[in-house]
């Protein structure tokens, strides 16, 4: 493991079943009549969120308080960064306070990242979501419910996603979860299809490790989990599609088009869903709709990480710190 | 972590372990006056084989299914932030869960006793036992907390240069207890 986590696509294969196996562990805790550990007593993590988030800080501090940590929340809005402060010198005020960890979410892609690599600060930096870059956490979640679901919570120990046939669907464009979602499905073995109308598709997907599709009909029976984004309004300052029932109608997944996966084959969402653009209500309610076990699993994922970047003396560092040439 | 065997010696052979486990058993409905409530928690990874053991002899004398579980310690160990983050053992608690009953803890070596005091740490996030007893396959001593076994395998009079090993069938191949010198000064301990 790294000393940080800043990107999925850090992640060595070994790095990722390790920490999925470590997250079975830590769900089991959320069944006991106390749930909390001793583990990190006495490490200071901050939530340092520049973006509006609600279920992943409340996920993330979940599984700190598990663990015992303390924490602080540091939320832009109504803080000194309104007042014109620079993450440097936020990152500086915090490590003076002697923080442990730093979780950081940032609009900017590449924050985190700075932020690590800088020299600022010597805590452990946690990547909840930076841009359209990154959301490792995430990813890890859904790679923890699609093992789960598709493996087998006890016969999936140790294992990956070898062969597995994941599709991904909607705002490829603006969704850190998307491209985050390909760099670890990639690297634990899985197939990953990406269905977006091709204003929804980046630049440069044809140089990402997973086939892209524009039709969703053709893509369903030949997937053992079908992944559905949210369209994000608020960053769609340009016209992506004609109307949103026209999207609705080619992308968005309701009863039939389900009917449509195999047998066994999961649909997935990160949250928060917009019932009736990319899902109708029937899929949302449906058995197969894994998006309330997503956020459990989400708990246990991010106790699985801070375990294994703070629960030691040091994470077997496998980058030197400060390794940013100037 | 653990130190090749090339020169450590056989202190316990397989019929041993299996005679002392069945003592043991007979110690166990002896002194809960025939188990009626008893819940093994095997420590893994060794204790988790050993307490199966314990509760197969168990059955066989008291001629009652014996509750049998394992009982992870990592996340309580007090020397957590003295080493990289251990990979995680599994904690199965039996279904009837603990509260009310006498839990006997199983351990293949009992030594500073810090195993132990985190177990009692865990046991007692998980429930409220009548009573929680010690079982262990061996002994060697040198104890750094007010801790002891109440049902011991064997007492091996050890120096702190030694190494003691526990091999068994389930995890290693064979059954063994193998006392041998230390290789390196950070080298296993329980």
């Amino acid at each position: 493991m790294q000393r940080h986590l800043i990107s999925a696509a850090d992640l060595t294969r070994d790095d990722a079943v390790l920490i999925l196996d470590t997250a079975e562990e830590m769900a089991r805790v959320a069944d006991r009549p106390i749930k909390k550990l001793p583990t990190l007593r006495g490490r200071t993590i901050v939530n340092l969120f520049f973006e509006d988030s609600t279920r992943t800080r409340i996920s993330f501090e979940a599984a700190e308080k598990r663990l015992s940590a303390d924490v602080i929340n540091f939320s832009a809005k109504g803080s000194s960064v309104s007042k014109g402060e620079s993450l440097k010198d936020t990152a500086q005020t915090l490590e003076a306070m002697g923080v442990d960890a730093v979780v950081i979410r940032h609009g900017a892609s590449g924050a985190p990242y700075r932020l690590a690599n800088s020299g600022w600060i010597d805590a452990a930096v946690i990547n909840a979501g930076d841009g359209t870059h990154q959301h490792p956490t995430q990813a890890l979640l859904d790679a923890f419910t699609m093992r789960r679901r598709l493996v087998g919570r006890d016969a999936g120990l140790g294992q990956d996603l070898d062969g597995k046939r994941i599709t991904i669907v909607g705002d490829i464009l603006h969704g850190r979860v998307a491209r985050s979602n390909v760099d670890l499905l990639h690297t634990l073995g899985a197939e990953v299809t990406l269905v977006a109308p091709p204003t929804l598709l980046p630049v440069g997907v044809e140089t990402w490790p997973c086939e892209v599709s524009y039709d969703l009909d053709s893509t369903l029976p030949k997937s053992d989990a079908v992944m559905m984004l949210r369209v994000q309004r608020e960053r769609m300052n340009a016209a992506f599609f004609p109307t949103e029932r026209e999207y609705s109608r080619r992308y968005g997944l309701d009863g039939d088009r389900m009917a449509r996966m195999p047998e066994h084959a999961i649909v997935m969402h990160p949250g928060p869903m917009v019932r009736g653009m990319e899902i109708t209500a029937e899929v949302a309610d449906s058995e197969r709709c894994t998006a309330i076990e997503q956020v459990a699993n989400g708990v246990s994922i991010r106790m699985a990480v801070l375990y294994l970047l703070l629960g030691g003396n040091e994470p077997a560092v496998s980058h030197p710190r400060n390794t940013e040439e100037k | 972590m653990d130190t090749q065997a090339s020169d450590a010696r056989p202190v316990l052979e397989g019929p041993d372990i299996a005679r002392v486990l069945t003592r043991i058993a007979h110690e166990i409905v002896e002194r809960a006056k025939g188990a009626d409530d008893v819940v093994l928690l095997g420590i893994p990874t060794r204790g988790v084989f050993l307490a199966q053991r314990l509760a197969a002899k168990l059955e066989e004398i008291t001629d009652r299914k014996i509750p049998v579980g394992s009982l992870d310690i990592t996340m309580y160990r007090d020397d957590l932030r003295l080493q990289p983050p251990r990979a995680l053992a599994r904690t199965e608690i039996p279904g009837d869960g603990v509260d009310g009953r006498l839990v006997v803890l199983v351990d293949d070596v009992l030594f500073s006793g810090r195993t132990i005091r985190a177990a009692l740490d865990a046991l007692s996030d998980i429930g409220r036992p009548r009573a929680v007893q010690l079982a262990v396959l061996v002994d060697r001593g040198h104890r750094e907390l007010p801790i002891r076994a109440d049902y011991v395998g064997k007492n091996l009079p050890t120096s702190l240069r030694e190494t003691v090993k526990v091999q068994l069938a389930e995890e290693d191949g064979r059954d063994t207890v193998l006392l041998g010198a230390k290789r390196t000064a950070t080298g296993a301990q329980h």
